[in-house]
């Protein structure tokens, strides 16, 4: 029997706006097992990054939480940075741009792990080579903008699993990349949470990307969960007609051509 | 037959930092018309300049454009900003192409005027058909931009290329920022306005998948040269170049 990471039980998270309030997640009930891979699935407004951001306790300070999630696999209510590393979408922004690589990739260990100067920057060494920068001695003195798009994310992969957090949330990592860099980050990813034994949450619009490394499959809709389920499942037999349309809508070498050939 | 647009040995080179850096090496293609060419690359191949070379926002440093049988970059002044209305683009994020505080109607309206192609009585009528050939509701003409969805704005700024009858409209990652249930819509609207009126599109795109739905012929491109460059499906299934093999071989597929 695999345990539980984390149990979510009837969260909503809501913004007061104008009077009135908005409802980013309404009622969600899931669980999340130690060491999966969890995809969730959602197009713009569905609140999967809400979702995200309630898992690392990193929601802004005017949004309202209601419901439960209990971390029947943390011996303590989890610590943003140490228990839950977080890869956002756009590491041009989630990178400071005037500190050096060295110094933000080994900030995560010596805060958390307590680790002083040098074996911090040995530990950021080390998350260099993992994420598989080249040339990663001469990277610890760069700065972010010396960097291409893809070798960013992978800095900001290294930054997020520096304090050997047990889940690591991805929003979107590859949605700023090109697709032949997109795939290096997610079998980068896939590759670092088996050897660590973290567990992933990958914040996705792209099914079909899902489908190929996910162990379950989540998909939400205007805040809501829409259906969950092992990966294979849901793509073979998606019991409701929302999460058809995003398979349906998936584009790749098998769909229909909309032109006559020339 | 005569091709809408011949491109013959482009080169254009940045200095960044010091450093040349070179986005378009001896760059050559063709492009009928109602045809749509791919340009499939990754980030930094050149495919965003040659786009905007096209379009005269970019000077090359060498090479030859003609366009409806004309010297395309030896146009100035008047007759360039009257040929100009041939060639039109959609860009990724249709809320920077746009003023977002303008409604819909002037957004349609300005191309209209600047290009004389229709009068200011006649105006309210042809935003109208505008909205309607991109399916949308003639109603939303006095809505702001802001207002609408992301999908509704990105058909407003086909509309507005739409505006002045272009030969050839560039389309820059037109779809990538789309929700998925949108993009399909909005592919199957360009291969609709396309049939019905001849329009060619060059269509950018980093995602070979997409552009094979759309796209007749494809060129790949690396380091600003055309690396490989055919008809779509059989460069998908042969692919020739290194690139080209990469570009395939990251299209995530359905796992069902």
């Amino acid at each position: 029997m695999t345990s539980l990471l984390a149990e979510l039980r009837g969260l909503s998270v809501s913004y007061p706006t104008a009077g009135r309030t908005a409802f980013a997640l309404r009622e969600v009930h899931l669980d999340i097992a130690m060491g999966e891979r969890l995809a969730i699935i959602g197009e713009s407004g569905s609140g999967k990054t809400t979702l995200a951001l309630a898992l690392a306790s990193i929601l802004p300070p005017q949004a309202r939480l209601a419901g439960r999630i209990d971390w029947p696999g943390l011996a303590r209510a989890p610590v943003a940075g140490r228990d839950v590393g977080f890869v956002f979408q756009d590491p041009g922004s989630s990178l400071n741009p005037v500190m050096r690589i060295g110094e933000q990739v080994a900030e995560g260990a010596r805060r958390h792990l307590g680790l002083g100067r040098s074996a911090g920057l040995e530990r950021a060494l080390s998350l260099l080579q993992r994420v598989r920068i080249p040339d990663p001695e001469a990277a610890l003195r760069g700065y972010p903008h010396q960097f291409s798009g893809g070798q960013r994310q992978r800095i900001a992969i290294a930054c997020a699993i520096a304090a050997r957090p047990r889940l690591l949330i991805a929003d979107e990592p590859t949605s700023a990349l090109d697709m032949v860099v997109q795939a290096e980050i997610v079998r980068l990813l896939d590759g670092l949470v088996r050897e660590e034994g973290m567990t992933l949450v990958f914040i996705t619009h792209d099914i079909g990307l899902a489908s190929g490394f996910a162990d379950r499959i989540a998909v939400f809709r205007d805040g809501a969960l829409v259906e969950a389920g092992a990966t294979r499942e849901i793509l073979a037999k998606p019991a409701q007609a929302y999460t058809r349309s995003l398979i349906a809508a998936h584009i790749d070498f098998a769909s229909p051509r909309l032109i006559e050939p020339a | 037959m005569q091709p809408l647009l011949a491109v013959e040995n482009l080169a254009k080179t940045f200095r960044s930092g010091g450093r040349r850096v070179t986005a378009l090496d001896d760059v050559s293609l063709t492009l009928g018309r109602g045809e749509t060419l791919g340009l499939v690359g990754p980030s930094g191949s050149g495919k965003s300049t040659l786009a905007r070379v096209l379009l005269r926002l970019v000077a090359p440093e060498s090479g030859r454009i003609e366009m409806e049988g004309e010297d395309w970059l030896a146009l100035r002044g008047k007759a360039l900003r009257e040929r100009r209305a041939r060639v039109q683009m959609v860009f990724q994020d249709p809320l920077a192409a746009f003023n977002p505080r303008a409604t819909i109607a002037s957004a349609l309206a300005d191309p209209l005027r600047i290009h004389g192609t229709a009068g200011r009585a006649e105006r309210p009528r042809r935003v109208g058909e505008l909205l309607e050939r991109v399916g949308l509701s003639p109603d939303l003409a006095p809505r702001a931009i802001h207002e609408v969805s992301g999908g509704q704005r990105q058909r407003v700024a086909i509309a507005r290329a739409l505006a002045t009858n272009p030969s050839l409209i560039v389309l820059d990652e037109a779809v990538s920022a789309l929700d998925v249930s949108v993009r399909g819509r909005i592919l199957e609207l360009l291969a609709a306005i396309q049939k019905t009126d001849g329009v060619s599109y060059i269509f950018v795109s980093h995602d070979v998948a997409v552009v094979r739905v759309i796209a007749h012929r494809v060129a790949i491109m690396d380091a600003g040269r055309i690396v490989e460059m055919g008809e779509t499906e059989g460069i998908i299934r042969e692919p020739g170049s290194a690139t080209a093999r990469a570009l395939v071989a990251a299209v995530p597929r359905l796992h069902r």
